[in-house]
Formats: structure tokens, C-alpha cells, sequence
């Protein structure tokens, strides 16, 4: 059994170093104040808030006609830095930089899929995360302390809206493509239902429409997690001991949603930590134990519990069929993009059936539609680790656009 | 001629006009599509069950929706395109009938080629040999063909005949290139063929 933390020395091994012509090397992030007082952004539920800031990284050139932009968009646990290596880690504080790359940097550089020698990349961080753009551990002017629980519960289609500001900022009249998986492939469906006219196409990984009750349970539990951990103070928590145990928790739960049996199987197997043999006690014992306990330490070291609960009930409450009052083929009956959906086999936080959903909604409109299953083992995950084959099509789909 | 010269597809791609909608039905690696689209400007949308060949077409710009024909295409409006083609899979689909249905109900025009099991190079083969004929439109041993559904002309002129299909035109393959149908002569001297259908 290989141990997981040297499984990530060995994978450090396969990143594109700064220097390597692979990648966009030395990445600094940038921020940018999207709404204050005379322009808050209004929100879903009613509430708008200002001021916003949002902390954005770019790679590329901007072409001069503004037509060659890709907007990534991050998942649950992601951040703006999607690609290279952060030259201010250190000056951020963010250690968890120093040794790996941006988190989509297999997809994103010269020659790779969003290749930054043809295309203007840009990613923010979402609304309510905690790399830099305003979220719960910010202070609210008005009381002078963080938000905490007083943060406005933000929805995907706010952070379209917001990120369509940072579009407006940066002079892009119409994107060439966003592009995203999971909770950021619904916000790439969410931009071309909602704005159409701003964007050309999606390319959209291990997503649907809406996650299924099932996805729905999982996130409930993993907020109670958080929750019920004494620590937690009614999220009142900064300046103090952090909810350490119950972020943890929640988060070895998810992950466990990201992996499937095959790539568990294939992992860790029924392998003991120590040696063969059991040892008839009830500490972390097998394999998978103790690297559930590594990905919950490590993701408690750089994220916000508070912002766990508010990513996650984004997620809960996106429907892209909304818009169309619950009919999906009403709310697909304007997109003009070009959408590339791609799915995986073993993804059941997301399964294929329900990114199928979108294309026949499509489908359903008279709209040309590309929709794939890729076969994987590696469940929903496969859409960060299965690039081998979707790399070179999310290229060649770019290129076709 | 290249080597990858097909007659179904240079024929196909005479017979839609330009600026056509089309569907193409097991459109493996996109080579036809991708060609109507960008030669005739045609609003291209495929069908492929493979997930290789369907990430090979989405490559050339072909926009492919990956789906087992034999589960049908109700997701599809009816005469939602101009033309449905199905190039050489009629004969490797469970239910052939079923999809054939299917492209008469979403297309306003459907092509449709297949190989010929009547055509004289093949029942010869199979006399001659007393075993199942490989040829080069049927280029497999009988236990790892994927042609399960093979049929002659008269089996799909019967099919077309009884249920109320208009067959607007016919063409046969024969050595090395196509012309239109010569009936009855074709029934075998024809290795494959191609047929335009419509239901109104």
C-alpha cells in the first residue's frame, strides 16, 4: 500500500514546473472591488450586499478583438488559482500553494486544452469562498466584525451575476467559453441559461441540471457535522479555535462522494495501515482511514468552515430548470452557446443519466448539443483526473467554436 | 481515389443541399458530418454510441450525442431535420426496425445505406465455401461479425412496401463505384446499397 502523502510527492513529480514551457508559470492573484454602496449586487434571496470584492487570476493575452476569453469556473473547494504556482503564497499566507500547482493546471497552459498561448483564461474566487473574494470571514462594515452567519446566502446564479461584472470589468463583451465540473459546471449552465448573449459556448464536466436528493443528504450532513461542533459558536468562530473536527468530518464525507467503488477498490482495497494483520483496536486501521484523515486535516488547514455551509447550500439550491418554472426544455429554450457536456461512468454524485438530462433538454429545443460518458473508474473526481482523453477534446471543441 | 474513399459518403454528401439539416445516425469517427459542415454549411447534429469514435468527431466539430440507437431517439422532434442518415449500421442494430421508424418519424428526407446479403459475390461465397461469406462489405468470420440483422433488397423493398415508406430513390454499389438502382438485375449484382425514404 502506497502512502498517501508520499502518492502526493510521487504526483508533485508530474506537474508542470514554473519553468516548464507546459505552464503558465508564476501566478499572482488579483482583486477588484465588483459592488459597493452606489452598485451592491442584488441577490436571489432578496438581500444585496456591497461591498464585494473578488480575487481573480488571468493567463493568457487578451486578444485585441476581446473574442478569445475562457472563464473557469471553480468547484466547491477550489480558488481562483487555477493554473501555475502562486509567487505570493507566502505573502498570502496560503503555505498549502508552495508545492502543488493551480488545481486545474493539467487543463490550463501553453499547448494544453485552454491553451494560453491562443486563449485569455481568467478564474475568480466565488462569492462566499475564502481565497480573497468577500465571504463570511470578511467584516461587515456595518458591525465591524466578520459576517459569520450574517452573510446573505448566496446562489449560483449570483455568482454568474457577479462574475459577469468581472467580464464587464475586464472588457469582454461576449466570452469565447466558460468551462467548469461539478459545482462549477453548474455555473457554467447557469451563465449560458441566464446570459446567453454573453457567451459562445460550455464546456461542462460531471454536472446536471441539479444534484438529486441523494447529493441533497450528503451536504445536509456534512453542514450538521459542522454545526454540532462544539467550537463552531453559532459560526461566531473567528478570533477562536475553529470547528476543526466537524469541517473535517464533512469534508471526509464529501470526499468520500468524489471517489467510487472501482477507484476505492483500486486504492486502498481492504489494505491495514500497519503491516497485514489487524490489530484488534479501534484506531484508524485500514487504509482508507487514514487517508480520509489526511484529506480532512489538510482541507481543515486552508478553508472556512462558514464558507463550507454557504458553498455547499449554493449548491443545494441551484435548479437550472428554474428559470423555466421547473421545465428544463423552457429554460435551455434560449441558450445560444454551443454546450460540450461531458460525463463519467462511475460519477454518482453526478451521474451521466442526469448530464444526459441536459442534452435532451436541448435536444428538445431544435439546439445541436455534444454529450459524452466517458468511461472511468475514478467517479466523480475523474473530471481533475481523467484529462487524457477530455484534454484534447475540450482543445479541438475550443478550436471549433 | 483514397483509400478511405467511401461511395456512401460521396453520395450522401451529392444528394444534401446545401445549408440542410442533418442527423447522422452512428456517425463513428464524424468523417461525413464534419464534411457537410464545413463544405455545405450544413446545422450538423450526430448520434454515436461509441465513446472513442464520438470523442474522435466532436474533435472535427461534429456536435455528437452519445447513445445506443437500439434504446431510440425520443429526445428528437419529429421532422426536426431535413435528412436522417444511417450509413452502413442498419444491419449491426438489435432493433433495425425501430430505427428505422425512428429516422422516418424526425427526418422530412432519410438515407440509409447497408451491404447486400443477396449480392452475387456473397451468396456465391457462401455455396462455394458451404460457410459464412467474408467479402469486403462484410468483412468478418460469423462469430465476431457485428452484422446481426443482415437482409437483401427484397427484405427491405417488403419492409418499405408494408409500411406505407416512399422510397425516392435508389443506388446500387457494384465493383468499384455507384450508379442509380437497376432493378431486378440489382438484386444481385448489388454489394451494397443506398436508399432515400420519406413518411409524410
Amino acid at each position: 500500500m502506497t502512502d498517501p502523502l508520499n502518492a502526493c510527492k510521487e504526483r508533485k513529480q508530474s506537474f508542470d514546473l514554473p519553468d516548464s514551457p507546459h505552464s503558465v508559470g508564476w501566478t499572482r492573484p488579483q482583486r477588484v472591488v465588483l459592488a459597493d454602496d452606489s452598485n451592491p449586487l442584488p441577490l436571489d434571496c432578496g438581500k444585496s450586499l456591497a461591498p464585494v470584492t473578488v480575487e481573480y487570476e488571468t493567463y493568457g493575452t487578451l486578444a485585441p478583438a476581446g473574442d478569445n476569453a475562457v472563464f473557469i469556473l471553480h468547484a466547491l473547494s477550489g480558488d481562483a488559482h487555477a493554473a501555475g504556482w502562486d509567487a505570493d503564497w507566502e505573502k498570502d499566507a496560503r503555505p498549502w500553494r508552495k508545492d502543488r500547482p493551480g488545481w486545474w493546471d493539467n487543463m490550463i497552459g501553453p499547448g494544453k486544452a485552454f491553451d494560453t498561448n491562443r486563449y485569455f483564461v481568467i478564474c475568480a474566487n466565488l462569492l462566499g469562498s475564502c481565497y480573497g473574494t468577500t465571504g463570511p470571514w470578511e467584516t461587515n462594515p456595518k458591525t465591524g466584525k466578520p459576517y459569520a452567519l450574517d452573510f446573505p446566502v448566496v446562489t449560483v446564479e449570483d455568482w454568474v451575476r457577479l462574475n459577469v461584472r468581472l467580464q464587464d470589468y475586464l472588457g469582454i463583451k461576449r466570452l469565447l467559453a466558460v468551462a467548469g465540473g461539478s459545482l462549477g459546471g453548474q455555473q457554467a449552465l447557469a451563465w449560458v441559461i441566464n446570459h446567453p448573449g454573453r457567451v459562445r459556448s460550455a464546456l461542462i464536466f460531471a454536472a446536471s441540471a441539479r444534484i438529486g436528493a441523494q447529493g441533497l443528504a450528503f451536504n445536509a450532513v456534512g453542514r450538521q457535522a459542522i454545526l454540532n461542533d462544539p467550537y463552531f459558536r453559532s459560526g461566531n468562530y473567528y478570533g477562536f479555535s475553529h470547528p476543526s473536527g466537524g469541517l473535517e468530518l464533512a469534508r471526509k464525507l464529501g470526499h468520500i462522494t468524489y471517489l467510487s467503488y472501482q477507484s476505492m477498490e483500486g486504492k486502498f482495497g481492504r489494505n491495514f495501515q500497519n503491516g497485514v494483520r489487524p490489530c484488534y483496536c479501534l484506531d484508524k486501521e485500514f487504509a482508507v482511514e487514514s487517508y480520509l484523515e489526511h484529506q480532512g486535516r489538510s482541507f481543515v488547514r486552508r478553508f472556512d468552515a462558514n464558507s463550507y455551509l454557504y458553498l455547499t447550500r449554493a449548491m443545494d439550491y441551484y435548479d437550472a430548470a428554474a428559470p423555466g418554472g421547473g421545465d428544463l426544455k423552457a429554460a435551455c429554450a434560449g441558450v445560444e452557446a454551443g454546450l460540450l457536456l461531458i460525463a463519467y461512468s462511475s460519477d454518482w454524485l453526478y451521474p451521466p443519466e442526469a448530464t444526459r438530462e441536459v442534452a435532451k433538454a436541448m435536444l428538445a429545443n431544435n439546439k445541436t448539443v455534444s454529450f459524452i460518458e466517458i468511461p472511468s473508474d475514478y467517479g466523480h473526481d475523474a473530471f481533475l483526473l481523467e484529462t487524457e482523453r477530455t484534454a484534447p477534446l475540450a482543445n479541438n471543441f475550443l478550436h471549433k467554436v | 481515389m483514397s483509400k478511405n474513399w467511401r461511395w456512401d459518403h460521396d453520395l450522401i454528401f451529392k444528394l444534401v443541399e446545401p445549408g440542410a439539416s442533418v442527423l447522422d445516425l452512428g456517425c463513428g469517427d464524424g468523417d461525413l458530418l464534419a464534411r457537410l459542415v464545413e463544405k455545405k454549411q450544413v446545422c450538423g447534429q450526430a448520434v454515436e454510441a461509441d465513446p472513442a469514435a464520438a470523442v474522435e468527431a466532436i474533435k472535427k466539430g461534429v456536435a455528437v450525442y452519445q447513445k445506443d440507437l437500439d434504446l431510440g431517439l425520443p429526445e428528437f422532434n419529429s421532422k426536426s431535420f431535413d435528412y436522417v442518415v444511417l450509413e452502413k449500421t442498419l444491419q449491426e442494430l438489435y432493433h433495425p426496425v425501430t430505427a428505422l421508424e425512428e429516422m422516418l418519424r424526425i427526418g422530412k428526407s432519410c438515407i440509409v445505406s447497408f451491404p447486400n446479403f443477396f449480392f452475387k459475390g456473397v451468396v456465391g461465397k457462401l455455396l462455394q465455401t458451404k460457410r459464412m461469406p467474408v467479402t469486403a462489405a462484410l468483412p468478418y468470420q460469423w462469430h465476431e461479425t457485428p452484422n446481426i440483422r443482415v437482409l437483401t433488397l427484397p427484405d427491405f423493398l417488403d419492409w418499405a412496401a408494408a409500411g406505407q415508406v416512399e422510397v425516392i430513390d435508389g443506388y446500387a454499389y457494384e465493383g468499384t463505384n455507384y450508379r442509380p438502382l437497376d432493378l431486378p438485375a440489382d438484386y444481385e449484382n448489388a454489394e451494397e446499397l443506398l436508399f432515400v425514404l420519406k413518411r409524410d
